[in-house]
């Protein structure tokens, strides 16, 4: 989702930026994921943005979506293009690093650094393939709070997620209720729909049977980089909408003036869609992404926390929250934030809820846009000040 | 702050107990939740349509849920506010007796305001032109106007006389929209008043009840 990646007009960065990397849970204390298997050691790869303060509470934790990575702002060395969230993310932006303490850790089962089904097993010198052990969003979550522990922080200032991202950021405010005082939970959900589901079972099966996937076999030979291409192909139909394919392609043909009548790429549309599988091929694992759209369908936020309720799952968080939802997401569509505002009013949390008009379906999030930006800015400021906030300061244990 | 908000909303801030848990109905801006958070530490929490209008609240750090207020409503529990602010939106609401009634099914007391259509000018303008009236007030012609109720202050009392309510406090006053003063009118108000803003609570016996 980085084809939005771009330098911000206004020249604003966090500049020169580090990945870091933080390895945890040594043999013998792996850690026990949902799933009852053991898993260690896991490294994270993680950047930290502006500085934590004498009171370590201004720490940000953003988590990243499906292909993200720990790369949200600001110049690797010697490279021209910033991180995935450059317009959001900066000195004076919507998470303002002059303020906060900007923290991204790049989630388990993926491949951007962390550890994944492309890390070598310590038990066999080779890549673990398929048996590297199926992880949940609540594993990443867990994860992510050792690194949280090790860099200092007691409670989070704010989690910020969009999409998978909003699942852990959800994850964590009902997971760790006396570690958050807010999450902002941008075009998420608190469980997959059918839709959702179908599409990324599609998208795994095009890897599958791939004859070079070979059961996940294939770090020494020829990677299933057809299979990977298709499932990214069917991603990004699922990230734009029928306005914004309508506004970006029509049915404007690519490099002709008339059908070619082959089967060659005729129409603009295609041709993008071919360039967004091919480039994410290079970039990314194709078991990773196999592991992570499985955490994704799994994660039912009622079913882990509520007992079948999500107003009982809701009735344990302590944070203050903003949702924001895009009117043409029809990946998660507007009625699955109402939802979960549903649930978060019964018990009578603190909550904000914008469904912003965009034409951009589920990419919407990712897109530079001022209105989403202020939002994220003024509620981010405000948190700390608010009376009830401060209760759960001192109920909290 | 205090000399920035419109005079029908000063007259609802000093209605309002200090720390008490407030939800605003078509909030707007949330001008006066953010005075009512600031000044009186509510909790306060508002319900808005318009998109640019509640990222202009959430900005100023105020709860807003966007959403239509008739729905929205419905999601809260019992007794979840001291007080529920309908402030001039009653005439835009397609059912006000089920939304009253849900005000004082999730409050103790509700607010309610809205501009009296049997203002004098209002009347004169109908007997003399034969239009339908166009005023500051109610600014607009009978083809565009979100307003579909026609309310006077006779009319809401005999409302909520009838409806088993309580009436607990009436202010009518006399002030253009957009006013930071105005004058409170005590002679002839469903005459002389441009606005009515009524403090109204459930009836008597019914203060335990889940419903009024």
């Amino acid at each position: 989702m980085s084809e939005y990646t771009q330098s911000d007009p206004t020249q604003r960065t966090v500049g020169i930026v580090e990945k870091r990397f933080f390895t945890f849970a040594h043999p013998p204390n792996e850690m026990v994921l949902e799933s009852g298997a053991r898993l260690g050691p896991i490294t994270l790869a993680y950047e930290t943005y502006g500085s934590l303060n004498a009171d370590a509470d201004n720490a940000v934790l953003i988590c990243h979506a499906l292909s993200g990575d720990s790369h949200v702002a600001g110049y690797y060395p010697g490279q021209s293009i910033p991180g995935w969230w450059e317009s959001m993310v900066g000195p004076g932006k919507g998470i303002d690093t002059d303020r906060y303490f900007v923290i991204c850790s790049n989630i388990i089962g993926s491949c951007m650094g962390s550890t994944g089904p492309s890390s070598i097993d310590p038990q066999t010198g080779a890549p673990y393939g398929l048996s590297f052990p199926v992880v949940t969003i609540g594993d990443m979550v867990c994860a992510q709070a050792a690194l949280i522990d090790h860099l200092g922080i007691e409670r989070l200032h704010a989690v910020v997620g969009g999409s998978i991202g909003g699942m852990q950021a959800l994850e964590w405010s009902i997971r760790y209720p006396e570690r958050v005082a807010s999450a902002v939970l941008l075009a998420t959900t608190m469980r997959h729909s059918a839709l959702a589901i179908a599409f990324n079972e599609v998208a795994r099966q095009a890897i599958m049977i791939d004859p070079n996937w070979n059961e996940g076999r294939y770090y020494s030979g020829q990677k299933p980089g057809l299979g990977l291409a298709v499932a990214r192909m069917i991603g990004h139909i699922t990230y734009l909408s029928d306005r914004s394919m309508r506004l970006k392609f029509g049915r404007r043909l690519q490099d002709k003036n008339d059908f070619s009548f082959q089967f060659d790429t005729d129409f603009q549309v295609e041709s993008y869609l071919h360039h967004q599988g091919r480039k994410f091929v290079d970039r990314f694992d194709a078991n990773s992404f196999l592991y992570i759209t499985k955490a994704a369908d799994y994660y039912d936020l009622e079913k882990l926390h509520g007992d079948g309720s999500s107003v009982k799952a809701f009735s344990k968080s302590r944070a203050a929250y903003l949702l924001v939802s895009f009117s043409s997401d029809w990946l998660y569509p507007t009625y699955q934030s109402k939802d979960m505002v549903k649930a978060m009013k019964k018990n009578g949390l603190n909550i904000r809820f914008c469904e912003i008009e965009a034409d951009w379906g589920h990419d919407a999030f990712l897109i530079p846009n001022d209105r989403l930006s202020c939002m994220i800015r003024g509620f981010l400021e405000r948190i700390p000040n608010h009376p009830e906030q401060e209760d759960d300061d001192i109920s909290s244990p | 702050m205090t000399t920035s908000l419109r005079h029908d909303l000063q007259i609802i801030a000093s209605w309002i107990t200090p720390g008490s848990r407030v939800l605003d109905l078509g909030c707007g801006e949330a001008d006066l939740l953010h005075y009512l958070i600031r000044h009186k530490q509510v909790q306060g929490s508002g319900i808005e349509r318009d998109e640019s209008k509640v990222i202009a609240g959430i900005q100023k750090g105020v709860p807003i849920l966007q959403g239509d207020l008739n729905q929205e409503i419905v999601d809260y529990p019992d007794n979840s506010f001291d007080f529920v602010i309908l402030s001039q939106t009653l005439q835009q609401v397609y059912d006000p007796a089920t939304l009253i009634q849900s005000m004082l099914r999730i409050a103790e007391k509700g607010i309610v305001s809205f501009p009296n259509f049997s203002h004098w000018r209002i009347r004169l303008q109908l007997l003399l032109s034969g239009y339908a009236p166009v005023t500051r007030q109610l600014p607009y012609q009978w083809y565009d106007t979100p307003n579909i109720r026609v309310i006077t202050i006779l009319d809401f009392r005999k409302f909520i006389r009838n409806a088993g309510l309580r009436m607990l406090q009436e202010v009518a006053i006399d002030t253009q929209d957009e006013n930071r003063f105005g004058k409170v009118v005590t002679f002839l108000p469903n005459l002389r008043a441009t606005y009515g803003i009524f403090l109204i609570g459930r009836g008597k016996g019914s203060d335990r009840e889940k419903s009024v």
